[in-house]
């Protein structure tokens, strides 16, 4: 009964979008669009929990007369679509929720309010479908409606361009996508799930599938070097949007992955986790290098988004390699960790995103360096925002640390991998999944401490004001999300058991159970973790020095000027601003990464006018992989162009050759 | 009963590690006077510091947020918390199992997360330039660390510390090229952490070259012992596990006898002393770095930590 009650959550969901075209632009439609998704999603969202715990194993479907004649919409639930299905909904209820205050900011609310309940029934059909031909479409559907959502704001050129690269990107992704399914439906079309996993593809074809894979469902999940789309579009949509881009979208591209790589393709090859690895280990540095670069605090999300996409290949890379090899503990393990990876990051980013949203509402500026002192303006969001950062630079007791803990831990299972290329590639994985997690507590000292701590930079900051109370309910809730998940990360394991059962035979040993709630991934004499502990145990000891000291030494207090080595400046121009913070690891890794030079101008002598300094960066991938893409297109196309003045007769015979060559071809045909 | 004495154990070693840090801190400082042929402060004088500024007021910046003030506590219950759970004098804490050298790791981490946001919290130049290179030698000597804990991890199979040194005292690891590596790696890496010389300079005033000082400038009074402290703290335990993993000899086992446990205690301290001593000589041998060497070190040492899990990826003996 799953799936039929999700699919009357999705039809709910389809049927509120041309509702809301009728609704005008009123504060009132923002309320019923808002609230009513807030209460669908809530609802589909229970019910793929329902599913995940009550009866995990069972997997129900449907099959509707709709689509191809002779296929039908297959709709299906298992255990890994009823996970995707919990994190896309979450994301789904808790954005309409902050969009129930955020959303009244809105300045032109019919270019929102009506695609983004179809964006929300998209992403869960993407989930929910069982064969080629219905993910696809549900695929290209949510591609258009996020669309739709980055252009909200079209007056801005910037968002334009972004609505456009992102565009093509998105039609690129599907293309693969498209091509790896065609693949695999082989030459009868079995484009169903089930007819596809029963057939197994030749290992030459196989290998061609992984590829599209990587490069379909990698494109919309952001992986270097497909990620340039993803740093423009999702800030340029409204904050809500962003989150739910950045949080479950990337997510829904990550679940076709896994579905099309562990679930359809059959027995894995050692190779394929080198592939998915390599570019793992890639994307996460690359993201975090690149989020350290940014003062645009929504942009610096996004690209940290490509980070933790890292991360989660890492993880899925892992799964492949032990799956491949027979070592299935292991692989359940990896697989685990990568997908708890998942929740939590939709946890932390919708929750970033949201804080980034609050304070875009109550200062205008998504520049970090016109922000700052906000934590004295607006001390709640300032608390979950902190919540956040701390969460996704995986510092324990929150839950970010505890699904990299268990990536570290399946790393160190690989030494018993017997594959040379493996035993290379995953301590240097290991090493650039270490170097990220340095990296990324960096970047969010910087975005915390930038934007909310330190004294305003400009009046707008100065004079910001606490946001609404719903936006503050969804982000609390998530916060606290954060926390349940580190602190008993024993039930998140658990429930992800069904998932790992699927998809590698086994999973990871039962954890609820354990004394004082410890999570032990292989045995107690290997390693163990227990995050309600050392939060106790954190919280006990700072009780008790606030305690002593306080009652035996001093609790006495005074307010002066900063002493700031005796020479204090009342301007707030001389803090550290984003740039000069990121300025040593600018120098340590830009270097080379981004040709980063600093570039300073001094006025000739005598001169009054002051002396600038500018930093230049290049994004390599860019100028080495777009832009002669861009290029080629745009000479091709420049040298095609005669074709469209040709007189009738020309396209005549050119048609005619057309034919004759096809027809040849065919005739050849062995 | 065994519970009990388990909790005992435990309570006495999270005591032990807080009495002891300001002592060792004060031992490094008399040795390195010495060598320089200065009388030094006395050995308690880290304890008189601290008390002294425990008892005077805060003197708090204007700009300063309702974080600025928690931070100190948080920054002291994570790095004690480290601390207590690094086996010193007797393995198989009770909680020994709820944090493994991973874990240990990261709430070092998570400290210093909150000191660099304090650095920035005031708003000052100074703040700002302590935070920032602060975090770029985080940046690498994180993941230095984390591969040091991989090495140690493949060659003990267990990233548990207890079980590690149990594996060690055993004898059956012997001698491997790397764990060299792995604990050049770790000196290196402790010397950045704990702000020493070549790095740092923890007696230095001298602002541009101040990194760990430069961050905490705005603190006074009990804060700024309670983050004294917290470093303290964390060379104890930087000693502490190099000592418990490289020379686990004498450490108590789960259910020593009191003769054991005298064993335990008396090499605990000849490790620190030992620990002390060659800090203060090193660093009384070597001057300081710009900071913008500071990455060509720590780079080396994560080499060194990617080299040597390499190695164990290779051949399991190595």
């Amino acid at each position: 009964m799953t799936v039929v009650y999700a699919l009357y959550g999705v039809a709910a969901l389809l049927a509120l979008a041309p509702i809301a075209i009728f609704l005008g632009a009123g504060p009132r439609a923002t309320n019923i669009v808002y609230g009513a998704s807030l209460i669908i999603t809530a609802g589909l969202g229970v019910n793929a929990l329902l599913g995940l715990f009550d009866h995990p194993a069972t997997t129900s479907g449907v099959t509707l007369p709709l689509g191809l004649p002779w296929l039908g919409a297959h709709l299906r639930i298992d255990a890994l679509a009823a996970f995707f299905l919990v994190v896309v909904n979450l994301g789904g209820a808790m954005a309409s929720l902050f969009a129930l205050g955020y959303g009244r900011h809105e300045e032109s609310p019919q270019r929102v309010l009506p695609f983004y309940p179809a964006y929300l029934a998209a992403m869960n059909l993407v989930v929910l479908a069982a064969d080629a031909f219905t993910f696809l479409v549900s695929w290209e559907f949510m591609s258009l409606t996020s669309w739709a959502l980055v252009i909200a704001h079209h007056r801005d050129r910037e968002n334009l361009r972004a609505g456009y690269v992102y565009l093509l990107m998105a039609s690129f992704g599907t293309l693969a996508l498209l091509l790896a399914f065609g693949l695999l439906a082989g030459p009868d079309g079995n484009y169903a799930f089930d007819a596809i996993r029963a057939t197994h593809a030749s290992a030459g074809l196989a290998a061609l599938v992984l590829i599209l894979a990587v490069v379909g469902a990698g494109s919309k999940a952001g992986v270097v070097p497909l990620h340039a789309w993803l740093p423009l579009a999702h800030p340029a949509a409204p904050s809500h949007v962003s989150a739910l881009m950045s949080g479950v979208m990337t997510k829904v591209a990550v679940y076709g992955f896994v579905r099309i790589v562990f679930d359809l393709l059959g027995p894995p090859d050692w190779w394929w986790s080198m592939v998915v690895l390599a570019v793992g280990g890639i994307t996460a540095v690359m993201g975090v290098l690149y989020a350290l670069m940014q003062h645009d605090l929504k942009r610096l999300l996004a690209y940290h988004t490509v980070e933790n996409i890292g991360i989660i290949y890492i993880g899925l890379g892992l799964a492949l390699a032990f799956k491949a090899n027979g070592m299935a503990v292991a692989a359940a393990l990896a697989l685990t960790a990568g997908l708890f990876h998942v929740f939590n990051h939709s946890v932390f980013k919708s929750l970033l995103f949201f804080g980034a949203g609050s304070v875009l509402n109550a200062t205008g500026e998504r520049d970090m360096e016109h922000l700052g002192g906000l934590i004295h303006r607006m001390p709640q969001t300032a608390f979950v925002f902190l919540v956040g950062c701390v969460a996704i630079s995986a510092l324990p007791p929150l839950n970010g640390f505890v699904s990299e803990w268990l990536t570290f831990q399946a790393i160190l299972l690989s030494p018993q991998l017997p594959s040379w290329g493996l035993k290379f590639l995953v301590p240097a994985v290991g090493a650039l999944l270490a170097l990220s997690a340095a990296l990324a507590a960096a970047c969010f000292v910087k975005a915390f401490g930038v934007s909310f701590l330190g004294r305003p930079r400009t009046p707008a900051a100065a004079n910001a004001r606490e946001t609404d109370s719903n936006s503050l309910a969804a982000m609390y809730f998530l916060a606290a999300l954060c926390l349940v998940a580190g602190v008993l990360p024993g039930l998140f394991i658990d429930a992800l058991a069904p998932v790992a059962n699927v998809l590698v035979g086994t999973s990871m040993p039962h954890q609820s159970g354990l004394a004082w709630l410890t999570i032990v991934p292989i045995a107690e004499s290997r390693s163990s973790y227990n995050g309600l502990l050392v939060f106790i145990f954190v919280v006990l000891s700072g009780s008790a020095a606030v305690f002593a000291i306080h009652r035996l030494a001093s609790d006495r207090l005074r307010r002066a000027a900063a002493w700031d080595c005796g020479y204090p400046d009342p301007s707030p121009a001389t803090q550290y601003t984003a740039s000069s913070f990121a300025q040593p690891i600018r120098r340590v890794y830009g270097t080379s990464v981004f040709h980063a030079r600093e570039i300073g101008a001094m006025p000739p002598p005598g001169a009054t006018s002051a002396a600038r300094l500018t930093v230049e960066l290049r994004d390599l991938i860019w100028d080495f992989a777009y832009a002669p893409v861009a290029g080629f297109i745009g000479y091709a196309a420049d040298r095609l162009n005669v074709l469209q003045f040709l007189t009738i007769r020309r396209y005549l015979t050119l048609v005619f050759t057309a034919l004759v060559l096809l027809l040849l071809v065919l005739a050849t045909w062995p | 009963m065994a519970l009990i004495r388990d909790f005992a154990f435990q309570g006495a070693q999270m005591v032990l590690v807080l009495l002891l840090s300001p002592l060792l801190t004060g031992f490094v400082r008399k040795v390195k006077a010495r060598l320089l042929r200065r009388q030094g402060p006395p050995l308690l004088q880290p304890y008189r510091d601290l008390i002294r500024l425990m008892r005077k007021d805060v003197v708090l910046a204007q700009s300063a947020s309702w974080l600025f003030r928690v931070i100190p506590y948080i920054v002291f219950a994570g790095t004690w918390v480290a601390a207590s759970l690094v086996p010193t004098f007797r393995s198989g804490l009770l909680f020994s199992w709820s944090a493994d050298l991973i874990a240990i790791i990261a709430l070092l981490g998570s400290a210093r997360f909150f000191l660099a946001l304090a650095g920035l919290d005031v708003g000052t130049s100074f703040g700002g330039i302590g935070s920032s290179r602060e975090v770029m030698i985080a940046s690498l000597a994180e993941p230095a660390m984390l591969m040091i804990v991989f090495t140690l991890a493949l060659v003990a199979g267990s990233t548990q510390l207890s079980t590690m040194a149990a594996v060690m005292v055993s004898g059956e690891v012997g001698l491997r090229v790397s764990l060299g590596l792995a604990l050049l790696a770790l000196i290196m890496v402790a010397i950045a952490e704990n702000a020493r010389i070549p790095i740092d300079n923890p007696a230095t005033h001298l602002e541009l070259t101040m990194v760990h000082e430069a961050m905490v400038l705005e603190y006074s009074g009990r804060h700024l012992a309670l983050i004294d402290l917290s470093s303290e703290l964390k060379l104890l335990l930087y000693v502490s596990v190099i000592g418990c993993l490289f020379t686990p000899w004498g450490i108590a086992g789960p259910d020593a006898g009191a003769q054991a446990l005298a064993v335990g205690v008396a090499t605990y301290f000849g490790k620190l002393a030992a620990g002390g001593v060659l800090l203060a000589v090193f660093e009384t041998a070597i001057a300081k770095m710009r900071v913008f060497r500071v990455p060509a070190f720590l780079g080396a040492a994560l080499m060194l930590g990617l080299l040597a899990t390499l190695l164990l990826f290779v051949s399991g003996s190595l």
